[in-house]
């Protein structure tokens, strides 16, 4: 029997994730049969994104009390969608969505899961994963003893889908959804208008304790604006109330894997590295030529952060128009 | 209130972890240990809200070797009440859906009102027990709370980080709420504290689970490798004036890394 992955195809308010893209990427890349569910008030928008990855079948689960997330709804959708299609093999986003349901379907269903992967392929007629530990400082391969298994995928990690000739066909599942809401999803606070989240972005520029003050951050906010990016932060500018914990990248904030990382002032204690060491390029400024985040960068550059930081953002900007 | 807070004991985040010579497992022997971060978050969270109220009991829950009792007396030290720690060799040394199974088996029976855990351990990031515990037990649950708002007696709301933002969650009790740092700033141990924690007290619990539903015969998920992090080779340093350096580094981003 052919191979079949089902891909929890994660979206908020009818915007499909880009994390999602990756993982119908990886479901493709391992072949066979690649299914992918859509839950939401509305799933027309989200399966139009999906249309073109190449994928197999769409199926959606719609309802009013999908519109937000509500974990106990969701996990009834992506239950009946394992219990009905019986995949070998399901693949979610490492996100507070994706990693809530992983966690919930394991547990329901007993099966194996493997977390924040970085890389997955198929291993002895199973699956084999590698993901970090210990704060980024082992790198374990876990093999899943039996199948079906349950997959989180470390946003960024893998490719997103290429584009492929062919629509799949999209199809509802009836889903009895629980009478109850216990736990109700009342509101979304967003950050900012126009801010990107450091777990969405190719592009990070995190400032530390180096800025010396919250306003400096608008040099960093300046670079990942030429950029296109996010704005990250190391723990040290958090503590001291520059910048919301939301931004922290490391060991107790966010862990990434952008293209690039842009460590500005940020001494790369082996915490913070536990947050950005897969970034596939890193860029350091920093003016002490012995800190420790020279010997994971790619490009490292010794000077004042406040000389570099504004030239270095004239220059981009220039380079790419 | 009886408040249930699941703690483990990790080697600190400082800790040299080494790889040990099965190329499969870490040695730790000289790893200085601790409470796994987020749950020293959830049991402060737990004795703010006793304190806040007036009364109640909190009580520590781990599942580990017999030396976690030491980071259990900690959290007894900060002011938990008591501990139950599950240390039987045969249910140890399975994965986080085996952990999450133990702690179960001993919160059925203890009843408590709330659960807290921490998001995630900083070990084995397993990122399955929390709300596979919840699961478990069929409690509601809200996890990477960042901020908990009492709304009544037994009802709160909760404020869970997601990217991009904060989602805002009602519950009622019982339930399971996995905390996120920013919560609060644990308490150190007083010396009183630490004093009054060796008089606690700390129950060996041994709830019967059968082999093929814990441990590691029962292990979905097991470690075939284990090794360094990947190099990252060819890093190279520029120093100097700065438009200078920032202009080679531009061009190497532009036409080597082709990140531009
Ligand atoms: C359990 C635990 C969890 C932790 N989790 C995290 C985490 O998630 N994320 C995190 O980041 N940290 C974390 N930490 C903290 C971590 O150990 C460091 O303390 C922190 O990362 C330091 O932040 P920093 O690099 O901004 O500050 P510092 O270490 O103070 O470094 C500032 C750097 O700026 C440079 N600098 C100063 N002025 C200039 C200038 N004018 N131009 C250029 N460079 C300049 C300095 O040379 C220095 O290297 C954790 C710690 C523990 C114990
Ligand atoms: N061995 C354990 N004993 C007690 N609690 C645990 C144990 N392992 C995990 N937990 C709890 O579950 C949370 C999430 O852990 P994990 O899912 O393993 O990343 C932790 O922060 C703890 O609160």
């Amino acid at each position: 029997m052919a191979r079949r992955i089902l891909v929890f195809a994660e979206q908020r308010e009818g915007r499909l994730r880009k994390s999602a893209l990756e993982a119908a990427g990886l479901g493709r890349q391992l072949g066979g049969e690649v299914h992918a569910l859509i839950v939401a008030e509305k799933a027309a928008p989200a399966a139009e994104q999906l249309a073109a990855c190449g994928l197999a079948r769409i199926h959606t689960v719609e309802d009013p009390r999908l519109a937000l997330y509500w974990n106990e709804g969701y996990l009834a959708a992506l239950d009946r969608a394992v219990e009905t299609l019986q995949p070998d093999l399901v693949l979610l986003s490492a996100t507070a969505m994706g990693r809530d349901l992983a966690a919930g379907l394991a547990a329901r269903r007993g099966m194996p899961l493997m977390s924040s992967c970085i890389s997955l392929r198929e291993a002895e007629g199973s699956f084999e994963a590698v993901k970090s530990m210990y704060g980024g400082k082992v790198f374990a391969t876990l093999r899943a003893v039996r199948t079906p298994a349950v997959a989180t995928l470390r946003p960024g990690a893998f490719p997103a889908a290429p584009a492929a000739d062919g629509r799949p066909s999209t199809e509802p599942l009836a889903v009895d959804l629980p009478a109850e809401v216990r736990a109700r999803t009342v509101g979304l606070e967003k950050q900012a208008e126009g801010q990107i989240d450091v777990q969405e972005a190719e592009v990070v520029v995190s400032g530390g304790r180096g800025l010396k003050e919250p306003a400096n951050f608008a040099l960093v906010e300046r670079l990942a604006t030429v950029l296109g990016g996010a704005v990250g932060a190391s723990r040290a500018a958090v503590d001291a109330g520059w910048i919301d914990h939301g931004h922290q990248v490391g060991q107790t904030g966010k862990t990434i894997s952008p293209k690039l990382y842009i460590a500005v002032g940020i001494s790369g204690a082996i915490q913070h590295l536990a947050g950005m060491r897969t970034a596939k390029c890193i860029v350091a400024i920093n003016k002490d030529p012995d800190a420790p985040i020279f010997a994971a960068a790619d490009y490292g550059l010794v000077g004042d952060l406040f000389k570099i930081v504004p030239r270095l953002a004239e220059e981009i900007e220039k380079a790419k128009s | 209130m009886k408040i249930a807070v699941c703690v483990k004991q990790v080697p600190s985040s400082e800790a040299r972890v080494q790889l040990a010579a099965d190329g499969k497992s870490v040695a730790l022997a000289d790893a200085e240990m601790v409470v796994n971060p987020y749950d020293e978050f959830a049991v402060e969270e737990a004795l703010r809200i006793k304190e806040a109220r007036g009364g109640g009991e909190v009580i520590v829950v781990s599942v580990g070797p017999e030396s976690a009792q030491a980071e259990v007396r900690k959290c007894l030290a900060m002011g938990a009440d008591r501990g139950i720690v599950v240390q039987d060799p045969a249910l140890l040394g399975g994965d986080g859906l085996s952990t999450a199974r133990i702690l179960a088996a001993v919160l059925a029976e203890l009843q408590p009102d709330l659960v807290l855990c921490g998001k995630l351990t900083i070990d084995v990031e397993s990122d399955l027990v929390a709300v596979g515990l919840a699961e478990l037990l069929g409690l509601p649950h809200a996890a990477l709370v960042t901020h908990i708002e009492w709304t009544g007696e037994r009802t709160l709301r909760a404020r869970r980080e997601i990217e991009g933002g904060r989602e805002v969650v009602e519950l009622g009790l019982p339930a399971l709420i996995s905390v996120e740092k920013g919560i609060n700033e644990p308490r150190y141990a007083s010396l009183k504290g630490i004093m009054a924690a060796k008089r606690k007290p700390i129950e060996v619990a041994r709830p019967d689970l059968p082999a093929e539903r814990v441990g590691p015969g029962a292990a979905g998920v097991r470690v075939v490798a284990v090794a360094p992090p990947p190099e990252r080779t060819g890093g190279r340093k520029f120093a100097g004036e700065a438009e200078v350096i920032v202009s080679q580094v531009v061009e190497l981003l532009r036409s080597e890394a082709k990140v531009l």
